[in-house]
């Protein structure tokens, strides 16, 4: 028998992310009180519901049930055709009725997919040579299966406080009862980047529905990775991703740390690099990371423990009494599938085809739903022979090809220029240009081989000599050119 | 003027034809509660006299036009009322003072009712005799030596000792049902999701319903009509809409079939003289036309072990708030029977034991509720003894939980099931009375409300009231 050494082995990281997202409904989950809490006086949005005073209950909010179902459906999710809420029992002087109302065993949404381009997963032997002549797909497609979304109740917030000298934590219940909605992926991530890129295209779905700002500064949006590692037999455990066949076929560890409640993209990446890092240290001394949940403190980036799995919570779920269960009929799963609309991916591939665009351009244009309608509204005016041509514009054909570029590189202002403002100004400035760029330089050639001597004294900085070769082009150019085309050529063609 | 005797529908008459007024109504009724309350310990918070008479006079300057203009009634300590001490019978909320109204306060006062105060109860409504409230307990009005009935204890006592007109009760197991039945009361457990939850401090939610305790079938009808309904802030509520009850209280009996469930008139320890009264009565719905037919609810004997999971398991989990952060009192301050249930609830729910018993006792649920829906295909109603004992001594089971918990054994499955029933007085053993329950099928309040005035008009029982 041979012996494994622990450092001669490479670990594979094993990721399965928890995402909660507060919902941008106007009420909260249970109350009628207002769900925007973000910066607002404490206990200034409260009643004995969210309070939970003795007597009172809860009444669920429909638009946060249809946008939790929105969501699923937008995640390629299965609806639940019977759903309930539970309740999920711990203490803590944040959460009013000791109780969180939640959902346990049947979720809104369950059994979705959502997938991801990752850089490709390479065979073990792929040699350099093979890399460097491009023979392999360095990008693939990787699906994360999503196991469920559930809809449920955020809590108060716990303010630490020294007041009269003396140590105080003090409960803000603004929150308590927002709207909460938590996304549960398999634990298909094999690295800090497809989860870095899982939870932005998921703020992104999120976004384009409109169903919540998911800003993860304002703590819309929190990230609970789980992460443990297993021996690979692949070389680079952390750039590479698994087959599928070794995804069903390979056990999951027989551990897992959580991290909690991780408010930004950058942390997110920062606690996950570090905590493979920490497990492989540890498995690499013949280690084992015990099950823990683990916080992650920001100003020294790293990892703390919080709670080992002897302290596990048993939450004594049961079905929560208050809320009768809800059932859905098809037709109506089929109405909220006609209100998601194109998804960001769909949308891309659209304007690819349709309008012709680059894959980055169609990317940019599709990053938010708002610049990509925008983007369309001008197209639309564009063809539209009922836009009322503006003083001094003459009617020009503009391609879909310059609105995109204008929109991406003169970072339009959406606020306050119109689709049709947008298509005068490209129209203006397209009839400003009357030189090709080829014309351009052989006039400014033409002036520098007429005027050696104004050159030289340019270069050798005299800036009125400048003057003096703008103002011979311009004779040159017969007004075809502004002056500041001029100027630059000159420049660029005399450091040459 | 005597408290005693005087009904809310004969009190809305005096007061509309002017023989008296609602200060003189709610004067009356404070003279009973200083001449009987210490004794008899029914009440734990009264509200201001000045208060009292000031509403009264307001009711005094209108024409009484609202359905229970000037009507004194008591609260039972689980209704949340504003600026009322609420402490559910508990050291716990010793302190606590609501800052809303329950949903059944607020529909009371816009009735014209005046809330006199609150009534003692067993703390959180734990209990079946009224001892386990963590003040004093109350006295039955018709024997101080023996119970009231619980848990609304105070309740029955107040409207029996004329300290009001009608009185609120929760009924999760018995708790409106039992203390009507053993002070010669009308107490309605309504239909599950039929009376508002909000607002009343939670028991066992699912169970938990919102009834009330008066003299007569009318008057608690009555009450029924503006309570009942649809709210906006309870999600278990429905929307079918509520009948005018006391327009249709005049029915025959000719050809209402009456069931009696087999399992609950052979129970071994079923008090003789008790069955002979109930007998009796069943025999007079039967001389009034009334068919009267054997039925059977197979899984009887397994309901009380199904109730005894359930309602501790949710009782755990409603009293989880009283955390010791907010609301004045520790935990520490919880009663033993508050303290055992919160233990068997919680054991009942943990991971390992979950399966075995509360999801078992949810199926059981589930079969005694198609019991009820199978045996309600057949007949129209079902009657049944309220208790099977006369109201016992103060003390006499109070140290053997498991012989208090069968003290409700008629009545926990009506609650299983969430169906309506109605305690009518029935007779009396000595001078201590019998109650009888009359079932009926979901949202059957009409009905059973029917089969009980014509029962309480060819008997008129409530006319004996205490001797005091």
């Amino acid at each position: 028998m041979v012996q494994e050494d622990p450092k001669n082995m490479n670990y594979e990281p094993i990721i399965g992310i928890e995402i909660h997202v507060e919902l941008g409904t106007l009420s909260k989950m249970f109350c009628g009180c207002p769900a925007d809490h973000f910066g607002k006086e404490p206990n200034t949005q409260t009643c004995p519901v969210c309070l939970g005073l003795p007597g009172a209950l809860p009444v669920p909010n429909k638009k946060a049930v249809e946008w939790t179902m929105l969501l699923g459906l937008a995640l390629g999710c299965t609806i639940n055709k019977e759903s309930k809420f539970d309740r999920k029992h711990y203490f803590y002087p944040d959460l009013p009725k000791g109780y969180q109302i939640s959902q346990y065993d049947a979720p809104l949404v369950r059994d979705g997919v959502l997938k991801l381009k990752v850089k490709s997963h390479l065979p073990a032997n792929t040699t350099h040579q093979a890399l460097q002549a491009g023979k392999l797909k360095v990008e693939e497609e990787k699906s994360i299966r999503i196991r469920r979304v559930h809809l449920e109740e955020d809590t108060g917030k716990l303010q630490h406080a020294v007041i009269d000298g003396k140590r105080v934590s003090l409960v803000d219940f603004n929150r308590s009862g927002v709207p909460l909605v938590e996304i549960v992926t398999e634990p298909d991530f094999r690295s800090t980047e497809e989860v870095d890129m899982f939870a932005k295209k998921l703020q992104q779905i999120v976004r384009y529905l409109g169903i919540s700002g998911a800003d993860m500064e304002k703590g819309s949006m929190r990230i609970e990775p789980s992460i443990s590692l297993r021996k690979s037999e692949i070389l680079n455990p952390k750039s590479e991703t698994n087959s599928k066949f070794k995804i069903q076929n390979s056990k999951l560890p027989d551990y897992r740390v959580e991290i909690k409640n991780i408010n930004s993209f950058k942390f997110a990446r920062n606690a996950i690099t570090y905590e493979i890092e920490r497990q492989t240290e540890m498995l690499e001394h013949g280690d084992t990371p015990t099950q823990q949940t683990r916080g992650y403190v920001e100003a020294k980036g790293v990892t703390v423990p919080q709670r080992e799995k002897e302290e596990a919570h048993d939450y004594r779920y049961f079905p929560e009494p208050d809320i009768p269960p809800m059932r859905f009929a098809q037709e109506q799963i089929a109405k909220s599938k006609e209100q998601i609309g194109e998804m960001p991916d769909e949308k891309k591939e659209r304007f690819i085809k349709e309008y012709g665009l680059s894959e980055y351009d169609a990317t940019i244009l599709t990053e938010d739903r708002l610049s990509a309608e925008y983007f369309e509204d001008a197209v639309k005016c564009q063809k539209s022979k009922a836009r009322p041509p503006a003083r001094q514009v003459k009617s020009q054909e503009v391609s879909s090809k310059t609105i995109a570029n204008w929109i991406i590189n003169k970072k339009v202002d959406r606020a306050s220029v119109t689709p049709t403002q947008l298509l005068d100004q490209i129209i203006i400035a397209a009839q400003s240009v009357f030189v090709s760029g080829d014309e351009l330089e052989s006039i400014v050639t033409q002036v520098l081989d007429g005027n050696p001597k104004a050159a030289r004294e340019y270069k050798n900085g005299k800036e009125p000599a400048l003057m003096f070769l703008v103002g011979q082009a311009m004779r040159l150019a017969k007004g075809k050119s502004t002056a500041e085309d001029l100027r630059k050529k000159i420049i660029e063609l005399i450091s040459k | 003027m005597e408290i005693k005797a005087l009904t809310i529908q004969s009190a809305l008459a005096g007061l509309r034809t002017k023989q008296f007024t609602a200060v003189d109504v709610v004067g009356a009724c404070l003279t009973n509660v200083k001449k009987f309350n210490e004794d008899y310990q029914a009440l734990l918070a009264v509200v201001d006299e000045d208060v009292l008479m000031a509403q009264a006079k307001d009711i005094d300057a209108t024409d009484y036009s609202l359905p229970l203009s000037g009507i004194p009634i008591v609260l039972k300590d689980l209704f949340t009322s504003d600026g009322i001490r609420t402490t559910a019978g508990s050291k716990v909320l010793e302190q606590y003072v609501p800052v809303f109204d329950a949903t059944v306060v607020a529909k009371l006062k816009a009735a014209g009712a005046i809330i006199i105060g609150k009534a003692n109860q067993d703390a959180w409504g734990h209990g079946s005799s009224g001892e386990n409230s963590d003040y004093t307990p109350t006295k039955n009005p018709y024997d101080p030596s023996r119970v009231p009935g619980g848990s609304s204890s105070g309740s029955a006592a107040a409207v029996a000792l004329g300290m009001c007109l009608a009185a609120t009760g929760t009924d999760t197991g018995s708790s409106v049902r039992l203390p009507a039945a053993f002070c010669n009361l009308v107490g309605l457990k309504p239909t599950y999701g039929r009376v508002s939850r909000y607002g009343i401090i939670a028991m066992a939610s699912s169970f938990d319903t919102i009834g009330h305790i008066t003299k007569t079938v009318y008057d608690n009808a009555l009450i029924c009509e503006i309570t009942a309904g649809k709210d906006a802030y309870d999600a278990t509520t429905s929307e079918i809409p509520v009948p005018q009850y006391t327009n249709k209280l005049d029915i025959k009996l000719q050809g209402v079939k009456i069931g009696l469930p087999k399992e609950y008139f052979g129970l071994h320890g079923m008090d003789p003289r008790v069955s002979d009264v109930t007998r009796t009565a069943i025999k007079k719905l039967e001389d009034l036309g009334a068919r009267i037919v054997d039925v059977s609810l197979p899984h009887t004997s397994v309901a009380m072990a199904c109730y005894y999971i359930l309602v501790p398991s949710e009782v755990s989990s409603n009293l989880a708030r009283f955390d010791g952060v907010r609301f004045g009192n520790g935990r520490e301050t919880f009663g033993m029977e508050a303290k055992r249930r919160m233990m068997i609830g919680t054991y009942a729910l943990s991971s390992g034991y979950y399966d075995a018993y509360y999801k078992t006792a949810a199926q059981i649920r589930t079969l005694i509720k198609k019991d009820f829906d199978d045996v309600f295909g057949a007949v129209d109603v079902l009657v049944a003894p309220s208790s099977p004992t006369l109201p016992f001594a103060i003390g006499q089971k109070s140290n053997d939980p498991v012989a208090m918990y069968l003290s409700d054994i008629f009545m926990c499955p009506v609650n299983i099931a969430g169906v309506p029933a109605v305690n009518v007085p029935c007779g009396f053993v000595g001078d201590l009375p019998v109650g009888m329950q009359i079932i009926g099928p979901q949202f059957g309040e009409e009905r059973i409300y029917q089969i009980a005035s014509i029962y309480e008009k060819e008997t008129q029982w409530y006319k004996k009231t205490p001797k005091i």
